[in-house]
C-alpha cells in the first residue's frame, strides 16, 4: 500500500539539513525558510518535523508583516483528528498562511458547538472544519430498513448538518468547511449495492452528494476526501486497524495531502489561488521542438499516442481557462517559429486567441516570467510554470520562489492529473467574472511593451555542478551524431549537414578538428548536446570552424564558452594559431547571428562572401571562466 | 537487510518522530524507557515503519510486541518474505 504523494513538488536532497540550519529567532527570514521547506514533496514524519519547527518558533503568533490574514480554525472531529493537525498546519504554511487550531474534546463537537459559553466559542475560531467520520454520520441506519424510512432518516441526518453549519455561521461568525464522508464501508451485495436502501456503502455516496447540494445552497466549502480515495484507493486513505486502534478514519500517512487539502482551501478563500498558468511549448504542448522539426515534425494529435497525449493535455488547459485561468505562454524560441503551430497546425486545441500573453524569446525564463506578470498585471505569485525541462524548472523556482512550479512527469500522458492534482486553482465559488478573465486579461497585455530584465542566475549555474564530457568524434556514437547535425536547425551555425560516410571520413582524418560534447549536471546526463568540426585552411596555419552546433535544450548555460576553451585548445594542439568563424543565415538560426562577436572574435579581414566571416588569435585569448568542469571522456 | 541495519534504520525514525537526534536504539528498549514515547507517537512509529519498509503489520503482532528487539525481528520476517 502507498501513501497518497504530494506528486507535485519536488523532492530535496537537503532538506534535514536545511531544517536543522533555521535560526531559533522567530523572523520573517526564518519564515520563509519555513514556506520553502514546506514547498517539497513531503511524508507524514517530514511533516510532523517541520511542523515541530513551525510550532516552536510560530506557534504563539504569526511573523510580524506577513502580508496573508492570519486564521483561527477550529476542527469538529467526531472521532480523532490529532494527528492531522502538524498537516493542516503546514499545509496552510505551504502558501505562506499561519493558522492557529482548536480541535474540541472528543465526542463533544456539538456540544461545544450550540453551548453559548463553550471554550470553543471564547476562543473565537473564523472557521470551523466539520470533520465527521462516516461511522458518525451513518450509524445510526439499520440495514433492513425500508427504504422510505432509511430516506426520511437520510433527511433529518442532513438537516441536522445544515443546522450545525446554520450557528457556526450565524452565531460564531465563521466560515464553514465540510468534509465529505470517507467510503469506508465495504458492499453487502456488489455491483448492485444500490438495491439495498439501508446499506452503509450506499448511504455514503447519498449522504455525500446531498451534502454537496446543501453545501453550495448555504454558503459551504466542500473538503472532497471522497474524490482523493476514488483516485487514490481506500487502502491509501483509511487503516480499519488504525481505526480500531486509535479511532483515526484518515490514515497518519495520508495526512500531507489532507492537509494540503484544507490548505488550498484557506488560501482559495483568501483569494490566493493561482490565477494563470505559464506553458512552455516544446515538449509540454506538443511533441518535439518546432524550430528544429518543423510544423510537420512536431508531435501532436491523432495517429501516434504521444500526440494523442499532448492533445489531452492541451484540452485540459483550454478547459481551464474557459473556467477562468489565465493561459500564458514562456518559451526559448523564434517568435515566428513558436506561433506556427498555433496559426497552422491542425490538431492544435489551443489557438493564439486562448493565450493572454505570449512570450517567446531567447532571454531566460525567469525574466521572461516577471514581465509576463507585469503584462497581465498579476501577483507574480499566481502564476503557475509547466515546463517538461527540469533545468527551466529550477531555475525559475530559485529565482521566483513565489511562482509555483510542479514537477511534471515524464510521460505527457499524466500531465492533467498533475496539475490537476496540485490543485493551484482551487475555487470557492465560481463566478461570471472568472469566466470573462481570459479576453480581459489579453488585451490588458497588448498595451504594456516588452521589457528585458536581466537576472543573476550565476549561482544557480554553479549549484548545477555541471561536466563538459568530451571527446573526439567516436565510431560508436556515429548514429547520434548524423541525426544532431542533420535535425539541428537552430543553434547551428552554418547548416551544413553529413551523411554518416562523412562523418565517419572525419573520423578517420587525424587533421581534422572534432569535437563531440556531453553535458551531465545534478539532474542527470543531458547526451550529447554539442558538436564543432574545424579543418584547416590549405596552406595556412588557420583552423575554420566547418560545424558549430548545440541543443536548444542548454541554452543559457556557458557551454558555448566552454566549447570555445576546447576548441581552442584542440586547434593548438594541431598547430594553429588562428580560428575562423562563419555565420550562414538560414530561416531558422537567427539565435545565432552574434555568436562569434559574443565570444570575443573580430570580423576578417578578408571576407569571401560566404555569410558572415570572424576570427580569433588564439595567441590573445585567455580562456573563458565559466561554472563548468571540463573532462576528457 | 539484517537485523542491525533494521535497527539502524528504524533509530533514524524514531529519533525523527521523537526528536531525539542523539537517541541510541538497542533491542531492549521499551516505551518506559523513553518518556516520548506515548499511545499516539506508537501509532505514528507504527506506521511510519510500515511505510518506510513497505510492509504491513497485523493488528495481533502490533498488540504482542514487547521492545525494539522484537520489532525489528518483526521487520525482519516481513521484508524476507516480500
Amino acid at each position: 500500500m502507498s501513501a497518497p504523494e504530494l506528486s507535485w513538488l519536488p523532492s530535496r536532497p537537503d532538506w534535514s539539513d536545511a531544517l536543522r540550519s533555521i535560526g531559533n529567532t522567530p523572523g520573517p527570514k526564518e519564515w520563509s525558510a519555513l514556506v520553502s521547506l514546506a514547498n517539497v514533496r513531503l511524508d507524514f514524519v517530514s511533516t510532523l518535523r517541520l511542523d515541530r519547527r513551525l510550532v516552536k518558533l510560530f506557534g504563539d503568533a504569526p511573523p510580524t508583516g506577513l502580508a496573508t490574514r492570519s486564521l483561527r480554525l477550529a476542527v469538529l472531529g467526531s472521532s480523532t483528528v490529532d494527528h492531522l493537525f502538524s498537516a493542516i498546519r503546514v499545509g496552510a504554511l505551504r502558501r505562506g498562511l499561519w493558522t492557529s487550531l482548536y480541535k474540541t474534546d472528543y465526542g463533544q463537537y456539538s456540544q461545544e458547538l450550540f453551548d453559548k459559553n463553550s471554550e470553543l466559542r471564547r476562543w473565537k475560531p473564523e472557521t470551523v472544519l466539520f470533520s465527521l467520520d462516516a461511522r458518525h454520520l451513518l450509524g445510526g441506519f439499520g440495514v433492513n430498513e425500508p427504504a422510505d424510512e432509511v430516506n426520511a432518516r437520510l433527511d433529518r441526518q442532513i438537516e441536522i448538518l445544515v443546522n450545525c453549519w446554520r450557528v457556526a455561521r450565524e452565531q460564531l461568525g465563521c466560515r464553514v468547511i465540510q468534509q465529505t464522508a470517507l467510503p469506508i464501508f465495504p458492499a453487502l451485495l456488489g455491483n448492485n449495492e444500490h438495491r439495498l436502501a439501508g446499506s452503509p456503502a450506499r448511504l455514503v455516496g447519498q449522504l455525500n452528494s446531498r451534502l454537496r447540494e446543501h453545501a453550495d445552497a448555504e454558503g459551504v466549502d466542500i473538503l472532497a476526501v471522497d474524490d482523493k480515495v476514488a483516485a487514490d484507493g481506500l487502502n491509501a486513505w483509511h487503516d480499519p486497524m488504525l481505526w480500531h486502534r486509535a479511532k483515526q478514519e484518515i490514515h497518519p500517512a495520508a495526512s500531507p495531502v489532507y492537509g494540503d487539502l484544507v490548505g488550498r482551501i484557506l488560501a482559495a478563500q483568501q483569494g490566493l489561488s493561482s490565477k494563470c498558468i505559464v506553458l512552455d511549448l516544446d515538449n509540454t504542448l506538443w511533441g518535439g521542438v518546432i524550430g528544429d522539426d518543423g510544423l510537420n515534425g512536431i508531435i501532436l494529435g491523432q495517429g501516434s499516442s504521444l500526440g494523442e497525449a499532448f492533445v489531452m493535455f492541451q484540452k485540459y488547459v483550454k478547459d481551464l481557462s474557459t473556467r477562468g485561468v489565465i493561459l500564458a505562454v514562456c518559451s526559448k524560441n523564434d517568435e515566428a517559429n513558436a506561433l506556427e503551430p498555433f496559426e497552422k497546425h491542425p490538431e492544435m486545441v489551443l489557438r493564439r486567441s486562448d493565450i493572454a500573453c505570449f512570450s517567446a524569446s531567447w532571454q531566460d525564463k525567469a525574466s521572461a516570467i516577471r514581465d509576463i506578470a507585469k503584462q497581465l498585471n498579476i501577483g507574480i505569485d499566481s502564476l503557475v510554470f509547466v515546463d517538461d525541462n527540469p533545468f527551466e524548472r529550477n531555475i525559475v523556482r530559485r529565482e521566483l520562489p513565489m511562482v509555483a512550479v510542479p514537477e511534471m512527469p515524464q510521460d505527457p500522458s499524466l500531465y492533467p492529473a498533475t496539475i490537476s492534482a496540485a490543485g493551484y486553482f482551487e475555487s470557492v465559488g465560481l463566478t461570471s467574472e472568472d469566466l470573462a478573465r481570459t479576453q480581459q486579461y489579453q488585451a490588458n497585455s497588448l498595451r504594456e511593451a516588452l521589457k528585458v530584465s536581466a537576472s543573476d542566475v550565476d549561482g544557480y549555474l554553479k549549484s548545477l555542478g555541471m561536466e563538459m564530457r568530451w571527446s573526439r568524434f567516436q565510431q560508436i556514437d556515429s548514429q547520434r551524431i548524423v541525426q544532431l547535425i542533420n535535425k539541428t536547425n537552430q543553434f547551428n551555425l552554418t547548416t551544413r549537414r553529413y551523411s554518416e560516410e562523412e562523418v565517419s571520413a572525419v573520423i578517420a582524418a587525424p587533421g581534422i578538428l572534432s569535437l563531440q560534447i556531453r553535458l551531465v549536471d545534478q539532474f542527470g546526463d543531458n547526451g550529447i548536446i554539442a558538436l564543432v568540426i574545424g579543418r584547416v585552411v590549405d596552406d595556412t596555419t588557420a583552423i575554420e570552424i566547418d560545424t558549430w552546433l548545440m541543443s536548444c535544450r542548454v541554452l543559457g548555460r556557458q557551454v558555448e564558452q566552454a566549447t570555445l576553451n576546447l576548441v581552442v585548445e584542440e586547434a593548438k594542439r594541431l598547430g594553429a594559431d588562428r580560428l575562423i568563424g562563419r555565420y550562414r543565415p538560414t530561416a531558422k538560426n537567427r539565435m545565432v547571428e552574434n555568436h562569434y562577436p559574443n565570444l570575443g572574435f573580430s570580423p576578417c579581414t578578408v571576407s569571401d562572401g560566404d555569410g558572415q566571416c570572424w576570427e580569433l588569435t588564439l595567441a590573445e585569448r585567455a580562456p573563458s571562466s565559466t561554472f563548468i568542469k571540463i573532462i576528457e571522456a | 537487510m539484517n537485523e542491525q541495519e533494521i535497527l539502524e534504520k528504524l533509530a533514524e525514525t524514531f529519533r525523527d518522530i521523537f526528536d531525539i537526534p542523539d537517541l541510541v536504539l538497542n533491542p531492549a528498549m521499551t516505551a518506559e524507557d523513553v518518556p516520548e514515547w506515548d499511545s499516539v507517537n506508537h501509532i505514528t512509529l507504527i506506521v511510519a515503519t510500515e511505510q518506510q519498509f513497505g510492509i504491513k503489520f497485523q493488528t495481533a503482532e502490533i498488540e504482542e510486541l514487547k521492545n525494539v528487539g522484537e520489532l525489528v525481528h518483526l521487520v525482519k520476517e516481513k521484508t524476507d518474505n516480500n
